[in-house]
């Protein structure tokens, strides 16, 4: 049967590690290539690297950092920030990545997920989406969280998945950094109308809040990245909590 | 050891470049007939679409270099599929190699999600390509088309929607529809095994 994943993302700045609360108030956590393997070794069955930056400042993603990590870990990684065009991708793919995560640009040019499908196929798409449940409905957010887009976050996954996205990465805005679970009711809305996989991201804080995002939010993966950095949340304690709880997962 | 990788049109070799590399190994990768028919192993890896792989290696005589090859052969996600008879990707008639037929994931259920992409289990291990891995290990898998059960060539069974080949064996032609180089320390036993054959 085929496995839950557990995600422990990775927010990249300056070559270093970082994870915010609500997308501010930056705090260090550490070497990105080395947090990875130890992630590797403890059971991750992928990582993400996000170069949180790279979308409003205009910087590229660090493709050293992609060569060495691709040296260095054996599972699945995902790489995203600041991807604009096509050749960031074939950057980050020729680097080594398996897969790169792409938000703003693909709202401001949603071409680039066709694009992108026919060069190297939708496996290696994961359209990032940041959204915020607003006063009139869940809305899109682009430029790491500082601009409300009109697009609605249930019509803009579903075309992004129409246009060739191989997987969903939800971030809910008013859930991230604060620790009170994943957005499961959105996730559930995501997972029973696409046909793709969606990742749960923003508000892991004990480990009952990944059983959820399973059970409750039908998700295909969940992704967190504090609870991990700061060792809240054991990777071996939290894959063996869930097979406990009859969750597919890999142990 | 010289180990050649088959090099053609479609990617991702970087990733079972590395894996060798953690092996000791620093592969060739080449299109030279001459250079793959030497090596002592040959991996055939790749992710991409069927009828486009085969037409570039049709163009580049590489269908019948890797059909004529006497070493351990190692054909990874696109690369078994093509070493079967034909796939229904894009109707395509492939190598050979093995009498099968590739066939597309229909969902059954609405969680049945197409591609399979993740980490699945793989049963019934036959062959020395799978010493020291356990029933029920866990694999990496991306992909929307497989290769079904099949009684002679199947070493090692998958299930998603159905039980299906995740691995087939022929004479010295051995292939994998997951990734083992993406496939943990599991999938290092498996590349370590495949050096060993």
């Amino acid at each position: 049967m085929l496995a839950k994943r557990i995600i422990p993302c990775l927010d990249v700045k300056d070559g270093m590690t970082v994870k915010g609360t609500n997308f501010v108030n930056l705090r260090t956590a550490g070497d990105p290539v080395e947090l990875g393997k130890a992630y590797s070794e403890n059971g991750a069955d992928e990582l993400c690297f996000l170069d949180i930056t790279a979308s409003f400042e205009g910087r590229k993603t660090f493709t050293d950092m992609v060569s060495r990590v691709a040296a260095e870990i054996n599972i699945p990684f995902t790489v995203g920030g600041g991807i604009q065009e096509i050749h960031d991708v074939e950057r980050l793919l020729s680097a080594g990545a398996d897969k790169v995560s792409i938000n703003s640009a693909a709202i401001y040019n949603p071409s680039l997920i066709d694009e992108i499908a026919m060069h190297f196929g939708s496996q290696v798409i994961v359209c990032a989406i940041d959204a915020r449940n607003d006063a009139d409905g869940w809305h899109c957010y682009t430029k790491g969280g500082r601009q409300r887009q009109e697009l609605g976050l249930f019509d803009w996954a579903h075309e992004a998945q129409e246009r060739g996205a191989g997987e969903i990465l939800f971030t809910s805005m008013d859930h991230d950094g604060v620790k009170l679970g994943f957005a499961n009711e959105a996730l559930a809305q995501l997972a029973d109308h696409l046909s793709i996989p969606i990742i749960a991201s923003g508000g892991a804080g004990k480990m009952t809040h990944f059983r959820e995002a399973f059970t409750q939010g039908h998700a295909d993966a969940a992704l967190a990245a504090s609870v991990f950095h700061f060792g809240e949340i054991g990777i071996p304690e939290l894959k063996q909590y869930l097979k406990d709880e009859n969750i597919s997962i890999r142990i | 050891m010289e180990v050649a990788i088959v090099k053609y049109n479609a990617g991702n070799i970087y990733s079972v470049v590395n894996a060798l590399k953690r092996l000791g190994i620093t592969p060739t990768l080449t299109d030279d007939a001459e250079l793959l028919a030497k090596a002592d192993r040959v991996l055939f890896p790749g992710q991409g679409e069927a009828s486009t792989a085969m037409a570039y290696l049709k163009d580049h005589q590489l269908d019948k270099v890797i059909c004529n090859l006497k070493q351990p052969v190692l054909g990874i996600c696109i690369g078994q599929q093509l070493m079967c008879q034909h796939s229904e990707e894009g109707n395509t008639d492939c190598l050979g190699i093995f009498p099968l037929k590739v066939k597309r994931f229909v969902p059954e259920h609405h969680c049945d999600k197409v591609p399979q992409m993740g980490w699945n289990s793989i049963h019934d291990l036959k062959t020395p390509l799978f010493t020291s891995v356990c029933e029920g290990d866990f694999i990496y898998n991306v992909h929307s088309f497989y290769v079904p059960h099949n009684s002679e060539f199947t070493i090692a069974t998958c299930d998603y929607i159905r039980p299906y080949s995740a691995a087939l064996n022929k004479d010295n032609f051995y292939a994998t529809q997951f990734h083992p180089e993406k496939s943990g320390s599991v999938g290092e036993q498996i590349l370590r095994n495949f050096l060993e054959l």
